[in-house]
């Protein structure tokens, strides 16, 4: 059964010069111990996407559609039964672990926090002893927990912020950038604690980048998003490697193969920018940047359609499938 | 703006765009502070008190404040004639009132744009310069900040020779600094942290162009909301030190009239319309400059919120 | 190998580190720049890469070796460091902070010509630039605010900026990393046009191996302080001898992927380098006993610094270094 289900999501943001559209019409599903990264550029509403599942977003947002967690619906939520749900059924890595970690609090208690919120008769000795063994869950040894923040590295600290997020044994981990900041060599080793964590567990995991290289790299699906809708999905490795969208083979050829010889002094890109939100152009919003577009494709309303095994693609020259 | 100037025009062009955008921000700006009604409030109080201060030789004559040729009774109370009735010389406190607020403005602004400008310098040096020379300034402000105002004031008035409105200005200009070099210094050694400063060190720019083209545009809105609150105290230093004597004696500044009302025994005569009135022109009058320095504060500085 | 316009010639920094310990972020690097080459400084942060960045640039002064440029030795006279300024130019990684929000594109991009008291055409300078760096027409963006372009855009006006003194030198630190997907390519391809046109030397500091694959024709790789490979980048990449290297180019993320080499032990720490090959407490070889050979010589044996010019070398007791 899915962990997370969205239905024809859409978030419009109020601003002093009308209603944003961020997000148009997104479905999605990830079932248990699977991981389904979201890939896209900034503006490409993916961050959005996710902030509905914990309805995190400000109040200035509307969100239509449905967003079913463990199949109840998130955004009819009274609030006691929201606050229930964040964090002990869906949680959240976020992207800058260097600023979400308070300065002055050990790491121990930070991690022991949400255990403590959560479960109210938890005793001392328990949380401290689950404490130890979360850490242990992301490669780190318990003495960990008697540190201050600005004793541990940058991985250090991401993998702390994976434990704080596995705290209070989650159904579904929502990864924003986790890694953005961090060395190669580090951003490794925290994929693959956190791939090992949704396998070992059983956990559900939307891994949000707008790296689609590494996205390829650290989940099974891979849906890509340009002008708040998404415009590809699919497995990874064939996204990544065999495009159905012209925007997802531009996304995915950004990252050269490294040996790979077409890729020297051939660096490529789109040219122009990502339409900002609200300002997407007719037909299909890619249509400006695209190396392929024709006449239709400024006239045609596009919406995802399938195009393969388990593959839907929003491109009407994507191969077409039999309905 | 026409739109062929927007996109080839010469080189005046392109200020009389700038131009064209500064005015469009300070609309902007005003349109933020049209909506925070302590700060209107404040700027109503501020035109009043200017304008009274403008008038004041229109509307009362010289001769309604000489002592020697004053035509009222001695410490008469309110009444038709005299609205706010009159001091011991039998001058008319509505006219003291007008021209002190004469004195008491001039002495305000003046003395905090020396303020301002000894803060605004200081600080900014004291955060570029990383050696001995931002050390000794940032220890000078320490030290200025740490003396007690009074004494050094009355020190340096003395010193300077008491008397003169300037001598007010100079001594309170000089000592009220510290706290807006502190406020600068602060900022500027954020500012000093961003990427452009290092862009433009590597272009090869000096200390010069450094402060006076980076640091200092981004330090200014700051500088401006400071400003305000550091006239309010340089009123209210001014009422002190005049009450103290040490003001011009041939100028009625409202601390100089509160002043002779003591001395002159409107205490004991129950002579409240004496010290009431120059009083609550001082509470106003900083009241008011609080109230703007506070909205420009939330307008210039978004991370203080709406409160 | 043609004339080298900037060389490091044993360049050392040495900062006071945590607890007053000097901190070696240089220790010990010779690079040469040729004209018109394209040179790709690799490490993970903390290697010392910004700092030999800065140090070229006449921002750091070293506490050993020295710079030169076009041969003779940078002095670090005010004069002699303007000079060099206007012909070594900077790029940063964040655009965005590399703009100051209250200048206009024009005078962020006129700011160079204005410090070395330009005595030409100012405008037509500028707008030279801003076309050079591919923001055409130039005129529309003069009067725009970093706040009003896009990422993408803004790097464009951070290049036009160091274009508009004509140096020899670039030096890129981390030019695409904070920039969107697709527009990365691009700003790649202007600085490989760049050489092209007008035969720019480019200095790209950065932790990603794919762009030194997309536009380097050398690559250095560092590592705490030192170089520890380096050579053209086809043979670098595809034939890597340091085990560092090789730990590196096995986790870029890719799809087809052969297994993650991931270094254990503590990171590196600049105010402890280790005996012999500073690498040895984390390398693979020698934990895998691959370098059981040299083993002692890994531990206690002084590597010799690398020439920074020519072919592919590796420092390294196993390739026989």
């Amino acid at each position: 059964m899915a962990v997370l289900e969205l239905e024809d999501v859409s978030v419009t943001y109020r601003s002093a010069e009308g209603a944003v559209p961020a997000v148009r019409g997104v479905s999605l599903s990830v079932d248990a111990g699977r991981s389904l990264g979201l890939a896209g550029e900034s503006g490409s509403g993916k961050t959005s996407v996710t902030s509905t599942v914990l309805r995190l977003l400000p109040k200035s947002a509307t969100v239509t559609g449905r967003v079913l967690l463990e199949g109840e619906d998130v955004l009819t939520m009274k609030w006691g039964r929201l606050r229930a749900v964040r964090w002990a059924t869906a949680s959240v890595v976020f992207q800058g672990a260097m600023h979400a970690l308070n300065p002055v609090q050990r790491v121990g208690h930070q991690i022991a926090e949400p255990i403590r919120l959560h479960e109210k008769s938890v005793s001392e000795p328990t949380a401290r002893k689950r404490v130890g063994e979360l850490l242990e869950q992301v490669g780190l040894p318990s003495r960990v927990a008697q540190s201050y923040p600005h004793q541990l590295s940058g991985g250090q600290k991401q993998r702390v912020m994976i434990a704080m997020a596995l705290a209070c044994g989650p159904k579904l981990i929502v990864a924003d950038e986790p890694t953005t900041a961090l060395d190669v060599m580090v951003q490794q080793q925290v994929l693959g604690v956190l791939a090992d964590r949704v396998q070992d567990l059983g956990l559900a995991m939307v891994f949000i980048s707008h790296d689609l290289s590494v996205l390829a790299s650290a989940c099974d699906d891979l849906a890509v998003m340009y002008a708040g809708q998404v415009v590809e999905q699919g497995p990874s490795d064939q996204v990544f490697d065999d495009a159905h969208h012209p925007y997802s083979r531009a996304l995915g050829g950004a990252y050269p193969r490294i040996g790979d010889l077409r890729f020297r002094y051939a660096p490529s890109g789109l040219p122009g920018d990502p339409p900002f939100p609200g300002e997407a152009p007719s037909g299909c919003a890619f249509h400006p940047r695209c190396p392929q577009a024709r006449e239709v494709c400024a006239t045609t309303d596009v919406e995802l359609r399938p195009s393969g095994e388990r593959r839907w693609s929003s491109c009407l020259f994507a191969p077409e499938v039999g309905t | 703006m026409a739109s062929d100037q927007q996109t080839g025009g010469a080189p005046q062009g392109r200020r009389a765009i700038a131009r064209a955008r500064r005015r469009e921000a300070l609309a902007r700006g005003w349109g933020q502070f049209r909506t925070r009604r302590a700060g209107m409030a404040g700027l109503g109080i501020l035109l009043f008190f200017t304008l009274s201060a403008l008038l004041a030789p229109v509307l009362f004559p010289p001769e309604t404040i000489s002592v020697t040729r004053a035509t009222g009774e001695l410490l008469a109370p309110p009444s038709g004639e005299f609205w706010l009735g009159t001091d011991d010389s039998g001058r008319s406190m509505l006219a003291l009132l007008a021209w002190g607020a004469r004195v008491s403005l001039t002495v305000g602004i003046a003395a905090t744009l020396i303020s301002m400008v000894i803060g605004t310098s200081v600080g900014i040096a004291s955060g570029h310069y990383h050696g001995f020379g931002g050390a000794a300034l940032q220890r000078l402000t320490d030290w200025v900040l740490v003396i007690p105002f009074l004494p050094l004031a009355i020190v340096l008035a003395t010193v300077l020779g008491g008397g003169s409105t300037v001598t007010i200005i100079v001594v309170i200009g000089v000592t009220s600094w510290a706290g807006t070099a502190r406020l600068i210094r602060a900022q500027t050694l954020s500012v000093e942290g961003r990427p452009y400063l290092e862009r433009s060190r590597a272009l090869g720019s000096g200390n010069w162009h450094q402060m006076t083209r980076h640091v200092l545009p981004n330090v200014f809105p700051l500088v401006l909301a400071n400003t305000t609150l550091t006239v309010a105290i340089a009123i209210l230093s001014e009422t002190t030190l005049s009450f103290l004597g040490l003001g011009d004696p041939l100028r009625p500044s409202w601390g100089a009239t509160l002043d002779q009302a003591f001395s002159n025994g409107a205490v004991s005569a129950g002579a409240w319309w004496y010290i009431g009135p120059p009083g609550l022109c001082v509470v106003l009058v900083v009241l008011s400059f609080t109230m703007i320095g506070r909205a420009l504060e939330q307008i210039v500085n978004p991370r203080l919120g709406g409160q | 190998m043609t004339e080298s316009v900037l060389e490091a010639r044993g360049i050392e920094v040495t900062f006071r580190g945590r607890g007053g310990r000097p901190a070696r972020a240089v220790d010990g690097v010779d690079l040469s720049l040729g004209r018109g080459e394209i040179v790709a400084l690799v490490g993970e942060s903390g290697c010392g890469k910004t700092t030999l960045s800065r140090t070229l640039l006449g921002l750091e002064r070293p506490s050993g070796g020295e710079v030169l440029v076009s041969g003779r030795p940078l002095e670090y006279s005010a004069a002699a460091l303007k000079k060099h300024r206007r012909s070594a130019q900077l790029v940063l990684q964040d655009p965005t902070g590399a703009l100051n929000p209250r200048r206009s594109v024009y005078e962020a991009v006129a700011e160079g010509l204005r410090v070395h008291r330009f005595d030409g055409d100012e405008r037509a300078a500028v707008a030279d630039a801003l076309a050079r760096a591919g923001l055409r027409p130039p005129e529309r963006f003069f009067l725009r605010y970093p706040h009003e372009l896009s990422g993408g855009q803004r790097q464009r006006v951070v290049i036009a900026g160091a274009l508009v003194l004509q140096p020899q030198v670039i030096i890129a630190d981390e030019p695409v990393s904070s920039l969107d997907a697709s527009v990365r390519g691009e700003i790649l391809a202007l600085l490989l046009s760049l050489r092209e046109s007008l035969g720019l030397s480019l200095l790209v500091v950065t932790h990603d191996l794919g762009v030194a694959w997309n536009i380097a024709d050398r690559i250095a790789v560092m590592y705490l302080g030192r170089i520890v490979e380096q050579g053209p980048t086809e043979e670098v990449l595809s034939a890597p001898k340091h085990p560092y290297t090789r730990a590196l180019l096995s986790v870029v993320p890719e799809i087809d992927h052969v297994e993650p080499i991931v270094l254990t032990g503590e990171p590196p720490d600049p105010t402890a380098i280790p005996t012999g090959c500073r690498f040895h407490p984390r390398c693979p070889a020698l934990r895998d006993g691959a370098a059981d050979a040299v083993a002692t010589d890994c531990r206690g044996k002084e590597l010799p610094v690398l020439s920074g010019t020519g072919g592919h070398e590796a420092a390294c007791w196993l390739t026989g270094a």
